[in-house]
């Protein structure tokens, strides 16, 4: 079997060992990085992402993969030492003001990573000004805020409000998930895009990159 | 009366349906070998590390239509302002796992165990779940042994943030139960710490009056709806109810 897709199918098995050994032995074998990482891993990530979404495989073996897949780039990553890690976007992501539930936000950032996203976590906690400081530093393209708390909620639209402020709205596109939430609430608040589970929130995220790219 | 007890471990021991649920893994699905044994890991990861303590104090019915008023943001109506005028007696509650298991939940996330540190989370929420079930258990017991309860009777609890019950009831809540007792405190947000904690108010009364329309404008929102099958399991202890609503 051609070593990117043995890559792709130890990584679907979850066998993060087994990924480790055969990235170095691509790289060994002059395989390009770039390949390694876009055929192999990501490439693995992808159709654990369609089957999840198929319900044919549920979530811990998607997090099982994920771990197959950072240990995967891990190898990789000092041979982008110059240029670094290729991405696709780069995501701000965290909980919002006053919530301090981080599950449903890490595994949207694990998902994220796995697809190819280089992604800043500012954990929880996080108050509009730091989202919006942070992804205009960082030149993010999206920031993912997460809620499990309905109190919390109006906090959200305090950031997406302080993106039109600084004039960002159509830079910085933003997308909102967590338990209490809808695709409504999101609409109501002027948010782009909902993320109702870890899968769905890349898809959108994507879509969300896309468009900002053809605009 | 005011109560602190410690749960044993196998009273807070979560159903196995309880903890797949959370992981979306549909009830009866036969599991790969890989994902039973990160259940069995899990599992014994949260009798490791969970220590499941209750703290009950009653409140008289004046008392607490007073406490509940809160800061004044509960929803118009809610199922809970008929309830307590029908009930026999109340108790507030807090409920916690310990701090060493949301520990444990991080570390295992930082060291890229993510499949076993999500699984561990679902076990500690359906242990936390079932540590509160077991806290409506031992009121029952409190006032079975004063002679105030009859096991044709229920007790079901209610929590700050469902039913219309506004997050920041738990101000009010904290003030006369004290859970610090038992290491919660809360956060300005109204959180618990630890997280793995559940508070909220224990009815006892005749099983009839926990039987409500679920038509309230929160309910469509609420994506827990775990009233139906607590009430359903409370019903079903004696008989069937043909009441519209949560049934």
């Amino acid at each position: 079997m051609d070593i990117l897709k043995e890559i792709s199918v130890r990584l679907q098995q979850g066998d993060d060992e087994r990924v480790c050994e055969l990235t170095r032995q691509a790289v060994e074998k002059k395989v390009p990085p770039r390949a390694i990482l876009d055929e192999g891993l990501i490439g693995g990530m992808n159709i654990i992402g369609e089957r999840y979404k198929a319900h044919e495989i549920f979530l811990p073996q998607v997090l099982l993969a994920a771990k197959a897949m950072y240990a995967g780039t891990d190898v990789l990553r000092p041979l982008f030492v110059k240029e670094g890690m290729p991405a696709i976007g780069k995501v701000v992501i965290g909980s919002v003001q006053g919530d301090l539930h981080d599950i449903g936000k890490n595994l949207v950032g694990i998902m994220l990573k796995g697809a190819g996203f280089e992604v800043i976590d500012l954990g929880n906690d996080v108050p509009p000004e730091r989202f919006v400081e942070t992804a205009e530093k960082e030149d993010a393209a999206v920031i993912g805020i997460s809620a499990l708390l309905t109190t919390t909620m109006p906090v959200m639209k305090r950031t997406v409000d302080l993106l039109e402020e600084k004039g960002l709205r159509t830079k910085i596109r933003t997308i909102i998930g967590g338990a209490p939430i809808s695709e409504e609430f999101a609409k109501q608040i002027g948010a782009d895009a909902y993320g109702y589970d870890s899968t769905n929130a890349v898809e959108s995220v994507k879509r969300l990159i896309m468009a900002n790219e053809s605009d | 009366m005011r109560k602190i007890l410690e749960i044993p471990l196998d009273e807070a021991r979560p159903d196995q349906d309880a903890i797949l649920e959370t992981q979306g893994i549909p009830s009866g699905k036969e599991l790969t070998e890989d994902v039973k044994a990160l259940l069995e890991r899990a599992i014994d990861l949260f009798l490791e590390f969970s220590k499941p303590k209750v703290a009950i104090s009653d409140i008289s019915i004046p008392g607490f239509e007073a406490l509940y008023k809160g800061e004044g943001l509960n929803e118009q109506d809610t199922p809970l302002d008929e309830i307590i005028t029908k009930a026999d007696d109340l108790a507030l509650f807090a409920v916690t796992i310990g701090e060493r298991v949301s520990e444990e939940i991080d570390r295992l996330f930082k060291a890229n165990e993510f499949a076993l540190g999500s699984m561990l989370d679902s076990v500690a929420s359906a242990g936390t779940d079932k540590a509160a079930d077991t806290a409506e258990s031992r009121y029952f017991d409190l006032l079975s042994e004063k002679g105030r309860i009859t096991s044709s009777k229920g007790v079901l609890r209610f929590s700050p943030g469902y039913c219309g019950w506004h997050m920041s009831g738990q101000e009010k809540l904290f003030e006369f139960l004290r859970p610090e007792d038992i290491g919660i405190s809360l956060l300005e947000s109204y959180l618990m710490k630890p997280l793995k904690s559940i508070s909220g108010v224990l009815v006892a009364g005749d099983k009839d009056i926990f039987v409500f329309d679920d038509s309230y404008p929160f309910c469509s929102e609420c994506r827990s709806r775990s009233c139906h099958k607590r009430i359903r399991t409370l019903l079903k202890e004696s008989r069937s109810d043909k009441k519209k609503g949560v049934m």
